[in-house]
């Protein structure tokens, strides 16, 4: 297929942009494959607009007599909005975007065509491999082994290639244990507690069924992760009764009578079509213009997002509760083990682990828990809010990690190597990109797409030394320590970043973040300096002392 | 009284035993057995209400809510001691002289000359003079020199030139309580001004002329604009419903060029029960999500701050952008009118934002223009009708504008919570009474001291740290957006959740970056320093001197510092399934953390009975997540503590 056959008006003049905070700009419009482009035609300081199709979730149009508008919503959450003179071209240019941002081939994106400006200094596919991560645990532990039951993704799909599990279990009890998991997802370590040896694992549901079918092996997997005498906890992403209910279809829970050393908690966390209802209303509240305090104050709380952060963190607080205060090792699962349970595993270790709060480290966590863990990000992050179509995989898992990380960032602020606009570019990446990273539902669907050999990864971008430097965190001070965030609604906010982003004058807290950059640059170059003339004097005194003896 | 226990409100699990002491002037609860010995000091004045409840098993629970938010959970072993306590605090938190407070017993160890010096730090006549008055259009009135034409006015205010006394006095017998119209601030750059006043005694059809040439006396004062606005405060039902008691407000037809306005502000009712409901939300033992934000909405707390806010915002519109003077008043003219004149002033002069100018602030609008703080405040026993949160919502206002321009004010957040406890606490004579008449009566610039001047004392502790005098964000007007979406109203936890340290962010930034700007500064002592002894070492090199300099011995490693970022943090209680469980004592893991505790638990040492109350058990507390190994960089806490404990005992 040819994008020109896509695109009848390639190029609009006279075109006014409009942006919330922005005075109206006139100028050019063009489209091309994958963007579109908008340049002012004034020479001092071209105004110029570059916006991926894809991340365009919906258009409107409207005419008032010649005079077309076109407003986009943007996956960012932004909105714009295009006075194009001349309905023909207003009508060709808003269809060509529509067929342009909802393509349905993958390897049409944009990824498989963009060519990087930048040179790779590192290629960010092989940053992070799960061989390496193994290695680092074999220098504290030899309870683990490396596993390719899965090298060829027939024993669970959605898993990579290799997984880490308790050696004393060998490929053919995986393999067992695989057909009693829900999708094959059988239970893999997520985290190691080096300060006592717990484990976190991760699974999806027991195939018990209404008969109470049990898997040796299965119970055999999960208790090889004890010591001996001490319990561990399940933590069942769903309520008890949903649990129940799920035997009718096949599914399940571990029960008492097989699993004598575990005890089940659950903890509700809503599942994915709730999640993204709650998403469109949360937005729609923040793009809603009324002066109205009480309004905004009840559609903030009819939307239940908040509500959703607080029981997703406390959900992750009770695993990180669990391994390091009660000493238990805990295995954490829902239904299908790739959204709930990963945002549960992943927030535990951004609690537990100080590495996890590093920019490397959190990079790391995200390949290794959502990315390499299976969770679908091409269905899930397909549209955004403002999605008119109904379907039926979008929802804001991802997002919502990435927001409660925030929340604790927010409690915690000097304990983050990286700041907030890491955490934003994470959650544009996500549902739009030139990079092929957030590409595909799993390891498997990647290579299959051989993303690494025909795509960019956004890690090679982001590690580069200058952009590294506008994700760090100028209050960073390495904390060794847990973390534990108060979950009380007194302590959460509303991230403001992401769903007031445009719609806040940005200038002033600009400034504060300036300012703040300033001083602790400041503070730095000053230690450097007082302590090279220390040196400095130390050497001369030290020279004149020789010579007097 | 023995064996008591204090309960943590957060946890029901946690509880500490001690002794609970009653003085003259506060409450001490010591923890027994710590080796800290914490103790919790309650003033009196701060006690807003005691309450006893049914007795249990284990003793009789004695629940104390304060004034600043604090709320303290006894529980006493005898049931006799219980009703005791609460007789003796029902009489002791509502004292019925003056001579009663804190503030006349409280004694800094200043001497004559330092307390005096103390008052004269705030001086109004200097502000006025920096406004830019008197002028050609403005002068200074006598007419209320013995308080003889209105008793709740300051003896000297400002009024237009061409108002002379007749005038003056007609207008103020057509006005409640006679607070004829007068100035509130004056803008240099466009001459257009605030003036403040109580409602007119319109009633259905009453006129005055003095009245309406003082409003003409007041557009003259501003040439370049050919009307006045006049904002009422209030909403327009209650304006009308007012005209039946012969009161109301300004009929356009009546006066010549003035644009009338209403500004929906609700009165001191509304916003007592707005606030109870709001405490009630932040009260809830573990709220849901929704439980918590529907309390919040249903309060109308943030309602009625924007209502505040945005009669701020129109009137700094109006004299910044249009250019247009603006008359405020609501019924009496000391309430909403003090909040709305405040909030403009503060948008339109960014002196107002500096920590001297917030105080000239307080003292203009709300000290001298006859705030009613002993009735909205209950500092004496009084009609509980009276009582209101005006000036803690106008602190809000500051709040909230400080969230968004993170940049324009030289205070924190700090600097206005220990204001709002002064406000109540009684231990300065600042906020005493209920006009200037009644304070110099009582000789309270003789018989106390100023809070501003244990402020200024103090100021260190009060720095935002982002502050920066030639910031875009600090010259001229900030213009505040309007629609919730844009300008996001919070709620304020580091207020009235005060006392709760769990809710809190556990790492202050503030505070983190006030201790790198004190560093940044010894660096700067010491680079200098090291300079010099570089210079002299090469002169002396040079001219083969052997005069080696003095080895001084710099202990500060500054390049070295070690933070000691502990938290001392401990798991909420995030389920109740966990406490069936057989597992290890909790407390092991306690103890585990509490060893990493720095108990550099305040940065307020400054205020002792703030600082007493720094409760470790509750969360985490290291405010300073930072502390160089040099040291010196925070106001160590053991000195701070102590001599300021000297002074309680004194006192």
């Amino acid at each position: 297929m040819e994008f020109a056959e896509l695109i009848k008006t390639p190029r609009a003049d006279n075109v006014a942009l409009h942006r919330p905070f922005h005075a109206a700009v006139e100028g050019t419009l063009c489209l091309t494959g994958h963007h579109l482009i908008f340049s002012s035609r004034r020479r001092d300081n071209a105004e110029e607009l570059w916006l991926l199709h894809s991340n365009i979730d919906s258009i409107d149009k409207r005419f008032v007599g010649s005079l077309g508008t076109i407003v986009i919503k943007c996956k960012d959450l932004r909105i714009i909005q295009l006075d194009i003179p001349g309905m023909e071209e207003c009508l060709n240019i808003a269809s060509s975007i529509e067929a342009l941002s909802t393509l349905d081939s993958v390897t049409l994106m944009y990824p498989f065509f963009y060519r990087p400006m930048f040179e790779v200094l590192e290629d960010g596919w092989s940053s992070f491999l799960l061989e390496q991560e193994f290695e680092l645990l074999s220098s504290v532990t030899n309870e683990w082994r490396l596993s390719c039951v899965n090298k060829d993704f027939s024993v669970c799909p959605s898993y990579p290639a290799v997984v880490i599990v308790p050696k004393s279990v060998d490929d053919e009890a995986l393999r067992k244990v695989a057909l009693f998991r829900h999708g094959g997802r059988f239970p893999v370590l997520s985290y190691y507690h080096r300060k006592n040896g717990m484990a976190m694992l991760r699974s999806s549901q027991p195939l018990t069924g209404t008969n109470g079918r049990r898997c040796k092996e299965d119970e055999k997997l999960i208790n090889a992760t004890l010591r001996s005498g001490r319990r561990g906890f399940v933590i069942d992403t769903r309520p008890l009764n949903v649990a129940q209910q799920a035997r009718a279809k096949g599914g399940g829970f571990e029960q008492e009578v097989h699993y004598p050393q575990w005890r089940r908690i659950h903890k509700y966390i809503e599942r994915f079509n709730i999640l993204q209802e709650s998403f469109i209303k949360l937005v729609e509240a923040c793009n809603d213009q009324s002066h109205n305090m009480d309004r905004w104050l009840s559609k903030l709380e009819a939307s239940n997002w908040l509500t959703h952060i607080k029981e997703l963190l406390t959900a992750a607080c009770l695993a990180a509760q669990c391994i390091d205060r009660e000493g238990a090792s805990v295995l954490v699962h829902g239904s299908e083990g790739t959204d709930s349970t990963l945002q549960v595993t992943s927030l535990a270790q951004i609690i537990l682990d100080p590495r996890c709060r590093t920019i490397r480290g959190f990079q790391a966590l995200v390949v290794r828990e959502w990315l390499q863990a299976g969770h679908p990000f091409q269905q899930r992050c397909a549209q955004s809010a403002y999605s008119n179509s109904k379907q039926k995989w979008e929802a804001p898992v991802f997002l919502l990690f990435l927001e409660c990380v925030w929340q604790i960032h927010r409690q915690f602020p000097c304990s983050f190597e990286f700041n907030e606009q890491f955490l934003i570019l994470l959650f544009e990446h996500a549902y739009a990109s030139q990079f092929g990273t957030f590409l595909g539902n799993n390891e498997n669907e990647r290579a299959k797409l051989k993303l690494p050999q025909k795509t960019m990864s956004l890690w090679s971008w982001v590690n580069r030394p200058e952009e590294l430097s506008r994700f760090q965190n100028p209050l960073y001070e390495a904390n060794s320590l847990v973390i534990w965030p108060s979950v009380a609604p007194q302590s959460l906010q509303l991230w403001e970043g992401v769903f007031l982003r445009w719609n806040r004058p940005s200038k002033f807290l600009e400034e504060a973040e300036e300012e703040r950059i300033n001083i602790i640059k400041y503070n730095k170059e000053l230690q450097a300096k007082v302590n090279a003339l220390r040196q400095q004097l130390a050497e001369m005194e030290a020279g004149e002392e020789g010579q007097e003896n | 009284v023995e064996n008591v226990r204090l309960l943590d409100r957060l946890s029901s699990r946690r509880a500490v035993l001690g002794t609970l002491y009653l003085t003259a002037t506060h409450v001490i609860f010591v923890e027994n057995g710590s080796e800290t010995r914490k103790e919790t000091w309650v003033l009196h004045s701060q006690i807003s209400s005691i309450e006893k409840q049914a007795t249990t098993a284990t003793g009789c629970p004695l629940l104390i809510r304060c004034k600043n938010f604090q709320v303290i959970q006894l529980v006493i072993p005898q049931e006799r001691d219980c009703h005791d306590i609460y007789i003796s605090l029902i009489r002791l938190a509502r004292p019925v002289k003056y001579e009663e407070l804190y503030c006349f017993s409280f004694n800094p160890k200043l001497d004559k000359e330092e307390r005096e010096q103390g008052w004269k730090l705030v001086d109004l006549n200097e502000e006025y003079n920096r406004m830019g008055v008197p002028n050609t259009y403005w002068q200074i009135s006598d007419v209320n020199r013995d308080y003889g034409v209105c008793d709740s006015y300051p003896t000297e205010v400002y009024v237009p030139k061409s108002a002379n006394a007749h005038i003056i006095v007609g207008s103020s017998k057509f006005r409640s309580r006679r607070r004829f119209p007068a100035l509130s601030y004056y803008c240099k750059g466009n001459n257009a001004s605030i003036c403040r006043s109580s409602q007119p005694l319109s009633g259905f059809s009453a006129r005055c002329l003095e009245d309406e040439q003082m409003l003409q006396a007041i557009r003259k004062a501003n040439p370049g604009s050919d009307f006045v606005y006049v904002v009422d405060t209030r909403p327009k039902l209650n304006a009308m419903a007012n005209r039946a008691a012969g009161k109301g407000y300004e009929n356009e037809d009546n006066y010549s060029n003035i644009k009338f306005q209403f500004i929906g502000i609700e009165n001191i009712h509304v916003m007592r029960n707005s606030l109870q409901k709001m405490l009630e939300v932040c009260e809830l033992k573990s709220p849901s999500m929704s439980d918590f934000l529907w309390g919040l909405e249903n309060s109308g707390w943030l309602k009625h701050i924007k209502a505040i806010m945005d009669a701020g915002i129109f009137i700094a519109k109006a004299v910044a952008e249009e250019g247009v003077s603006v008359l405020v008043h609501c019924s009496d003219g000391w309430d909403r009118t003090a909040q709305v004149c405040s909030v403009a002033s503060l948008l339109l002069d960014p002196y107002y934002r500096t920590m001297k100018g917030f105080m000239v602030l307080i003292e203009k609008d709300w000290v001298s223009f006859g705030h009613k703080f002993n009735h909205r405040y209950g500092n004496l026993d009084g009609d509980p009708k009276e009582i209101s949160p005006v000036i803690d919502q106008f602190i809000e206002c500051v709040w909230q504008l400080m969230e968004q321009f993170p940049c324009a004010f030289e205070f924190n957040e700090r600097f206005l919570i220990h204001i709002q406890h002064h406000i109540y606490s009684c231990q300065f004579g600042n906020f005493l009474c209920n006009s200037q008449k009644e304070r110099r009566e009582l000789k309270i610039k003789e018989r106390t001291y100023s809070l501003w001047a244990h402020l200024w004392k103090n100021r260190a502790d009060y720095v935002n740290p982002l502050y920066r005098s030639d910031n875009s964000q600090t010259q001229g007007t900030l213009h505040p957006q309007i629609a919730p979406c844009n300008f996001l109203y919070k709620f304020w936890s580091g207020m009235y959740n005060r006392f709760e340290k769990g809710l809190h962010p556990r790492q202050s930034v503030t505070d983190y970056l006030m201790a790198v700007k004190e560093e940044t500064q010894q660096l700067e002592e010491e680079l200098e320093v090291l300079q010099e002894r570089l210079a002299n070492l090469q002169k002396s090199q040079s001219g083969d001197n052997k005069v080696k300099s003095k080895q001084q011995d710099r202990s500060k490693q500054f390049g070295l510092y070690t933070s000691n970022n502990s938290l001392a943090n401990t798991p909420q209680e995030y389920s109740n399934d966990l406490k069936s469980f057989p597992s290890r004592s909790p407390s092991q893991g306690d103890e585990e953390d509490s060893a990493l505790i720095l108990t550099q638990d305040n940065l307020k040492s400054s205020d002792p009975d703030l600082s007493a109350n720094s409760d470790q058990e509750s969360g985490v507390e290291d405010l300073s997540c930072r502390s160089p190994s040099g040291g010196g960089c925070l106001p160590s806490e053991d000195s701070g503590k102590d001599s300021d404990e000297a002074v309680f005992l004194a006192g």
